[in-house]
C-alpha cells in the first residue's frame, strides 16, 4: 500500500518553524556534479529535516541547476518522500499481503482510534505519525509494524496499543525529568 | 576438539522477535561465568516461525533451539553448556536426534540459501571457507572465456528468479553481444511483492554470494560497473551489503585488475529505492537510478542494448545472482539435475499467511504445492481448512485447494492462471475472503500504477470501485462480467508487466471462486465472514457481563441493555461497523 501523502500547501506548515537551510550545504556539494543525483539529494534532505521543506527545493535548484518541476515530480512520485513535517515516532503499519490476511486492518484501526488521527497524519502533540506501508519483509511474523528501526511482530490490537502507550509514557516521563 | 559454538540468528525476522536481547543475555552469561564457548552471529535460516533461534554446535552435532527468550537462554546454557545435557523439548532442529521441526528441512535443497544461517554475513573469511569467491577464481584459473561462462549458465538451465523466468544465460549473451565501451550490471533488489522476503533474507544472510554472482556476470558480459537497487525498507540488508562491498574491495575481489587479470575491473554501488512498486520493472528501475520518476518505457530497445545511461545493461534478480557462483563452481550439470524439464534447479518460497511454519524454504522445482504447504509448512494454523494459496503477489493469482497437486515450475503454475513470480506463497484458510483479497491487490496495483497507460491508470481504479462495492454489499448483476471485460482490456493495452498482470488476482478468483462472488452480490453474504459490511452481530448470552462497553461504542445506538444485564443488538439499526466486536473485552459478540 502506498503511503497516503499529505501535500503541504504554502505557508501552511505547522508552527512555521524556520528551516535552517545551511544544513544542506554538505549534501549539495557532495552530489552537485554527479549523474543521477536528484533522488539522493532529496533522500539526503529528508534525512536532515525528516521531510522536504518547500525552501529546500528552491535552494537545491539554485545551487545545482536541477529544475524544481523535476524535483517536485520525483518527490510526489515516490512513496518515501514527505512534504510535511512528521511526528517524532513514525509508526509504519505493514499492509502487505501476509499482514492483510492476518488482519492488520484491525490493528491499524485500533491505533488510529487511540491516536485520534487518520492514516498518514500526525498527532497534535507531534509524537506520532502513522503510515500504512507495503511489506516490510517480516511476513512470517505478520501482522507487523515498525516504529523507528524497531520491528514488532505477531501483533494484535491490544499488543500494539500497549507498545504505543509505552512509548508515550516514556516520552512524558522524559519531558518531566 | 573444536570449541563449542553458540550462534544467534540476527536477521530482520530474528531481530523483530527479540534476538538482540537474547544475544546480549548470552554474552552476559558467557562473561559472568567465564564460559568457554564461542558466541557467533548469523542470519535467518528460514525457520522464521521459531525465532529467536540459537544454534549450539558441539562435538556431538548441531542443535537449533527455538523461541529462545533471554530466560530460556539462561536455562539452555545452564543445561546444555555447563551440564552437557541438551534440552530436547526446546530443540526445533537437530542432526543428532529427531527434533520436532526436522520435517521442515526434509526435501529442501539449499543452493541459493546455501549460506543463509550457516555463517556470519559480516565476515568475508567465513564466506571464503564456504567456497566463497572460488567460482570467480575457477574462471580465472581455468582461463574460462566470457563465452564459456555464459555457456555454463545457459547449460544450467536457470531462469530468472525475479518473476519473468527468462533464461539467464540468454540474457547475458544479448548483453555480451552488444558492442559498447561501457556496460552495466544491475541487481534488482527492489522486492516489491508484498508477502515475499527471500531477497531480503539472501542479502542479509549471504551478501557476498550476490556480489560474486554480479562479478561473474560482469566478467561474462564485459561490464565494469554495477548497481544494486535495494528497497529503502531493508536497512539491515543495505548495511550488510555495504560491509560486504568494503571487505571484498579490501581483499581485491572488487576494484581494479581483479586476480591480477589485466583490465578486469569491477565496482559495485548501492542505490536505495524510494518506494515505488513499479520500479521493480527493469526499465522503470533504470529510470529511477538515473534520478527520474520511475516510469517504464517501451521495449525494444531492451536494456541489453540500451539500458542505464543508454549503455548495454544486464539486470537480474538477487536470487538469480546468488545461484550463479554455485552453478559455476559446481558445474551446470550439478544444477540441472534438479528440477523439471523446462524449469531447472531450485526455487525459494516465502511461506506466509495462515500456515503453521511461516518462513523460507528452498525446494527443487517440481515439488507439489501441497507438499510445500503440508510437509514443509506444517499445514494450516489452528487446524482450519486449506482454501487457496496466493502465488506471485499482485501479478499472480489464487490457486485453489483442488489444484494443490500442481507442481512448482514456471509452466505448471502459469497454467493455473497464477504466476510463479518471486515466490511469495500466501496461504489462506476458510476464514480468508477471496473477494477481499482480490480487492486488496487491486487497491495495491491501482495505487502503484505509474499512470502512464490509461487502461492501467483508470481501468484498475474502475475495477477497484466495483470490487469495493461488492465487498460492501452494493454488488449488482453484471459486475462479474464487467470485471472480466475490464481485465482483458487492461491486460491488452498496458505497456509494462504491472498493468498486464494486475487483473490476474481478480481473474483467478473469479475462475475458481465464482460462487463466493455470487454470494456477495446476490445474497449479500461473505461466506468467510471477512467483509465487515456484510456481517451480522449478536450478543452471546452466557459471555455478556453487561459492562456497557459495546453500547457506548456503538455509533448508531443499536445496542440496548442495562448495566450488569444482557445486552441486545438491533440488526435493523446496526450498520455492521464491527466496533462492538473489537471493543468487547469478553469475546461476547458473535459474528455471523
Ligand atoms: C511491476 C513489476 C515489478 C517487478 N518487481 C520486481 C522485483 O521486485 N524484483 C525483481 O527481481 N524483479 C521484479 N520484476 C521483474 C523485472 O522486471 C525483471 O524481469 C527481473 O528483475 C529480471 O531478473 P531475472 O531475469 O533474474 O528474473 C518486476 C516486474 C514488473 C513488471
Ligand atoms: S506482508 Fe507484512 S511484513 Fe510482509
Amino acid at each position: 500500500m502506498r503511503i497516503q501523502r499529505v501535500i503541504s500547501k504554502k505557508g501552511q506548515r505547522a508552527e512555521n518553524e524556520p528551516v535552517d537551510l545551511s544544513h544542506l550545504d554538505n549534501l549539495i556539494s557532495k552530489y552537485k556534479n554527479k549523474k543521477g543525483n536528484l533522488i539522493p539529494l532529496l533522500q539526503g534532505t529528508q534525512e536532515i529535516f525528516g521531510y522536504i521543506p518547500h525552501e529546500a527545493f528552491n535552494k537545491i535548484a539554485e545551487e545545482t541547476g536541477l529544475k524544481r518541476s523535476d524535483m517536485f515530480g520525483v518527490a510526489t512520485f515516490y512513496a518515501q518522500f514527505r512534504l510535511m513535517p512528521v511526528g517524532k515516532h513514525i509508526i509504519k503499519m505493514c499492509h502487505g499481503t501476509a499482514c492483510h490476511v492476518l488482519n492488520v486492518t484491525a490493528v491499524t484501526e485500533s491505533l488510529l482510534d487511540y491516536l485520534e488521527i487518520k492514516d498518514g497524519e500526525t498527532t497534535s502533540d507531534k509524537l506520532f505519525t502513522l503510515e500504512a506501508v507495503a511489506c516490510v519483509g517480516c511476513c512470517s511474523l505478520a501482522p507487523v509494524m515498525m516504529i523507528g528501526e524497531e520491528t514488532y511482530g505477531k501483533l494484535n490490537p491490544k499488543e500494539a496499543l500497549k507498545i504505543v502507550k509505552g512509548i508515550k509514557r516514556n516520552e512524558t516521563l522524559e519531558n518531566k525529568s | 576438539m573444536s570449541k563449542t559454538k553458540v550462534i544467534v540468528g540476527l536477521g530482520s525476522c530474528g531481530l523483530a522477535a527479540g534476538a538482540a536481547k537474547t544475544y546480549d543475555a548470552l554474552d552476559k552469561i558467557k562473561t559472568a561465568d567465564n564460559l568457554d564457548f564461542e558466541l557467533a552471529k548469523t542470519s535467518c535460516i528460514g525457520m522464521c516461525f521459531r525465532e529467536p533461534l540459537v544454534e549450539i554446535k558441539d562435538e556431538s552435532g548441531s542443535y537449533i533451539y527455538g523461541e529462545v527468550t533471554p530466560d530460556r537462554a539462561d536455562e539452555i546454557i545452564e543445561k546444555h553448556i555447563k551440564q552437557f545435557s541438551p534440552i530436547h523439548d526446546y530443540v526445533v532442529q537437530s542432526d543428532v536426534f529427531e527434533a520436532r521441526d526436522n520435517a521442515f528441512y526434509e526435501g529442501q535443497v539449499k543452493i541459493a540459501l546455501r549460506n543463509c544461517g550457516y555463517m556470519d554475513p559480516e565476515n568475508i573469511e567465513e564466506y571464503e571457507t564456504r567456497d566463497g569467491y572460488k567460482a570467480i577464481k575457477k574462471i580465472i584459473d581455468n582461463k574460462m572465456s566470457p563465452e564459456d561462462v555464459i555457456q555454463e549458465v545457459l547449460d544450467s538451465g536457470i531462469r530468472g528468479r525475479g518473476g519473468g523466468g527468462f533464461p539467464t544465460g540468454l540474457k547475458w549473451r544479448f548483453a555480451k553481444n552488444s558492442e559498447a565501451s561501457q556496460k552495466y550490471v544491475i541487481c534488482n533488489a527492489d522486492e516489491g511483492d508484498p508477502g515475499a522476503f527471500m531477497d531480503r533474507s539472501i542479502l542479509e544472510g549471504d551478501p557476498h554470494s550476490v556480489l560474486e554472482g554480479m562479478l561473474i556476470c560482469g566478467y561474462a558480459i564485459e561490464a565494469n560497473a554495477a548497481y544494486i537497487y535495494c528497497r529503502a525498507e531493508y536497512p539491515l540488508a543495505i548495511k550488510r551489503l555495504n560491509i560486504a562491498i568494503k571487505q571484498a574491495t579490501e581483499k581485491g575481489y572488487l576494484g581494479k585488475n581483479i586476480f591480477g587479470a589485466n583490465g578486469f575491473d569491477f565496482e559495485i554501488f548501492i542505490k536505495e529505492g524510494a518506494g515505488a512498486f513499479v520500479c521493480g520493472e527493469e526499465t522503470a528501475l533504470i529510470a529511477s537510478i538515473e534520478g527520474e520518476r520511475g516510469m517504464p518505457r517501451r521495449r525494444p530497445p531492451f536494456p541489453a542494448e540500451k539500458g542505464l545511461w543508454k549503455s548495454p545493461t544486464n539486470i537480474n534478480n538477487v536470487e538469480t545472482f546468488a545461484n550463479v557462483p554455485w552453478i559455476i563452481y559446481q558445474g551446470a550439470s550439478s544444477y540441472n539435475r534438479y528440477g523439471t524439464e523446462k524449469s531447472k534447479g531450485t526455487k525459494v518460497f516465502a511461506l506466509t499467511g495462515t500456515i503453521n511454519n511461516g518462513g523460507l524454504v528452498e525446494v527443487p522445482m517440481g515439488m507439489t504445492i501441497k507438499d510445500v504447504i503440508f510437509k514443509l509448512g506444517g499445514g494450516i494454523k489452528d487446524d482450519k481448512k486449506f482454501k487457496a494459496v496466493q502465488l506471485g503477489g499482485p501479478s499472480g493469482g489464487c490457486i485453489p485447494e483442488h489444484l494443490s497437486e500442481t507442481i512448482v515450475d514456471f509452466d505448471s503454475v502459469n497454467a493455473t492462471g497464477a504466476i510463479m513470480g518471486s515466490g511469495g506463497m500466501v496461504v489462506m484458510d476458510e476464514s480468508t475472503c477471496v473477494v477481499d483479497i482480490a480487492r486488496f491487490f487491486l487497491d495495491f496495483t491501482q495505487k502503484e500504477s505509474c499512470g502512464k497507460c490509461t487502461f492501467c491508470r483508470i481501468g484498475t481504479k474502475r475495477m477497484l470501485e466495483i470490487l469495493t462495492r461488492i465487498t460492501e454489499g452494493e454488488g449488482k448483476d453484471g459486475d462479474i462480467e464487467a470485471l472480466e471485460d475490464l481485465s482483458h482490456q487492461i491486460k491488452d493495452s498496458s505497456l509494462c508487466g504491472l498493468g498486464q498482470t494486475a487483473p490476474n488476482p481478480v481473474l483467478t478468483t473469479i475462475k475458481y471462486f465464482k460462487d463466493e462472488y455470487e454470494a456477495h452480490i446476490r445474497d449479500k453474504k461473505c461466506p468467510a465472514l471477512t467483509c465487515k459490511k456484510l456481517l451480522s452481530y449478536k450478543v452471546i448470552e452466557d459471555k455478556c457481563t453487561g459492562c456497557t462497553v459495546c453500547a457506548k461504542a456503538c455509533p448508531v445506538d443499536a445496542i440496548s441493555g442495562e448495566r450488569k444485564e444482557l445486552h441486545h443488538i438491533d440488526m435493523s439499526i446496526c450498520t455492521s461497523c464491527g466496533l462492538c466486536f473489537t471493543k468487547c473485552n469478553f469475546d461476547a459478540i458473535e459474528v455471523y
